[in-house]
């Protein structure tokens, strides 16, 4: 038997249709469902009052997002810069970047396993803020790369050929044509990469979190700091009497502060977008 | 009075034609992976002239172009056989520095390529890569090339304003401006009026008539008509061979090959 084209178009339309809508769908029920339990924990009290306050952890989280992105920037956007404008077609470029897929695709207790036994025990960085956001650093290096090289593959040829065609050097041409109008999308791609690592939980396991009842404050990058991933983590699993309203709390904290950097990040692109033109 | 074809020995008129020669190919092969993309090309470019490249598109005239200032070393697997000569001084020697040859050999490109800053930045690009220019030294050199081009009466007030907010015509002539700026002895042109409406068309040609004084000029055109207009020698390409090569004159009216002819009456390509 044979569709007409028009209803095969039609039912066409409607399977898109409908699978956008899930995702869509999934995503709202997310964000509905945390408002919806977790508004009513929220207080100031929540945040600022006594062992169990949130501060400490969103304070804790934050650096160790700064500090990740202080360590991965330099490594992924030099990589990025090598694989875009430097490496030629090639067995061993092919290989780098089936090495960076696949890092991808590791699980990211595996990264935690790895980060202990580098940064932790080896490198004796101990559980430390600088151990957590190193292991971090390594998680988001391949977003980074793939994220930047795609905003240096942006800048069209013929800026490069313009510039080489003048006697520029293939360095001058990056550093002073490719890097600047590149560079707004490496710091989007930046801060969406680095986002990620702000909600994981199971790389800072066994390198940087823990809860402390006394002085949740690190001093230096070798303490030990509060997370809120970590937080949640632990107020679910070890905690049968904390309330659940505040673990709903926690949690809709926790995915704003992502969805909040998110935002701000698609809003300045955009923000860039509007300003270029080539 | 016309030449008659059969008097003139055809290699000698190809090859060499009369003054000071700038730029020469001989013998020059390129492929891209397995495609044979030039095959044989031998041709002597004539200093302070314009010399005129047509053809169907694909023929390799473009490609041939981009070798007189090795533009092609950016593309990944090509690979070329045979000697490009700038002033008598072969380009494919170990020892040349590519980015000293690219200061003597400018080139202008199909779509203009402004970069995206500011008008005076774009003509103090080249400048500043090669020294570092005082602030009075790079004033000059900006208004001179901009002058040198035909556009710093419609930009001298807004030096400091995008460059892309220019229209394309006045676009391209910064490009040629940007090139001045370096100060080059060769301009190679790569169709540089394809993007632009007639009026930017006529600006541009008669930018180079004004220019072929100081410059060597060579153009890539399409434009069988532009070719005829500002040049004074044309070569005609087809499938990667220079098919003839002559005074542009003798090349439109009198052409020795029957496939320059069919081309040049518009009975192909």
């Amino acid at each position: 038997m044979r569709i007409h084209p028009r209803t095969a178009q039609k039912i066409a339309f409607a399977l898109l249709y409908l699978a956008t809508g899930v995702v869509a769908l999934t995503v709202v029920a997310i964000v509905l469902l945390m408002l919806l339990k977790g508004v009513p924990g929220l207080s100031v009290a929540l945040f600022v009052k006594g062992s169990q306050a949130l501060a400490p952890a969103i304070v804790g989280t934050l650096l160790l997002v700064l500090l990740t992105a202080v360590l991965a920037t330099p490594v992924g956007v030099m990589a990025a810069v090598y694989l875009s404008e430097y490496a030629r077609r090639g067995p061993l470029v092919r290989l780098i970047r089936l090495a960076i897929v696949n890092l991808a695709g590791v699980p990211s207790v595996v990264y935690g396993l790895f980060g202990m036994a580098l940064f932790v025990m080896m490198l004796k960085f101990g559980r430390s803020l600088l151990a957590g956001s190193a292991t971090l650093a390594l998680l988001v290096l391949p977003l980074v790369i793939s994220a930047s090289e795609e905003a240096l593959r942006q800048v069209p040829q013929r800026l490069r050929d313009g510039s080489l065609a003048l006697g520029a050097t293939k360095w001058q041409t990056v550093r002073r044509v490719v890097l600047p109008n590149a560079l707004p999308g490496i710091i989007t791609s930046l801060i969406l990469a680095v986002s990620r690592a702000a909600g994981e939980t199971a790389p800072i396991l066994f390198t940087a979190a823990f809860f402390s009842l006394t002085d949740p404050y690190p001093n230096s990058v070798f303490d030990k700091v509060v997370a809120l991933p970590y937080r949640l983590y632990a107020m679910s699993t070890e905690m049968p009497n904390m309330p659940p309203e505040q673990k709903w709390a926690t949690a809709l904290v926790l995915v704003l502060l992502v969805l909040g950097v998110n935002a701000g990040a698609i809003a300045y692109r955009t923000h860039l977008r509007r300003k270029q033109r080539w | 009075m016309v030449e008659s074809p059969v008097v003139q020995p055809p290699d000698e008129v190809i090859i060499r034609p009369p003054g000071q020669i700038r730029l020469e190919a001989r013998d020059l092969h390129m492929y891209y992976g397995a495609f044979h993309a030039l095959k044989g090309i031998s041709m002597a470019v004539p200093a302070c002239q314009i010399t005129a490249l047509i053809g169907p598109s694909g023929c390799g005239k473009s490609s041939f172009l981009r070798w007189f200032n090795r533009m092609n070393d950016v593309i990944d697997g090509v690979r070329v056989e045979g000697e490009v000569l700038l002033d008598g001084e072969d380009i494919f020697r170990p020892t040349l520095d590519v980015a000293d040859l690219r200061k003597r050999v400018g080139m202008v490109f199909q779509a203009p390529n402004p970069f995206p800053m500011s008008i005076y930045d774009n003509i103090a690009y080249g400048p500043r890569l090669h020294g570092s220019p005082r602030r009075d030294e790079l004033d000059q050199i900006v208004e001179e090339s901009l002058r040198g081009a035909a556009l710093w009466d419609e930009v001298k007030d807004k030096l400091r304003q995008s460059a892309l907010g220019l229209s394309g015509g006045q676009q391209q002539r910064l490009c040629i401006a940007r090139v001045l700026a370096v100060q080059p002895e060769v301009l190679l042109m790569d169709e540089p009026a394809s993007a632009l409406d007639p009026t930017a068309t006529f600006h541009i040609e008669e930018l180079m008539l004004r220019l072929k004084d100081q410059y060597t000029i060579m153009i890539v055109t399409h434009n069988m008509y532009q070719a005829s207009r500002v040049s004074t020698h044309t070569g005609f390409f087809l499938l990667g061979e220079l098919i003839e090569y002559g005074p542009t004159e003798r090349i439109f009216e009198n052409p020795l090959d029957k496939r320059t002819d069919d081309y040049v009456r518009g009975r192909f390509g």
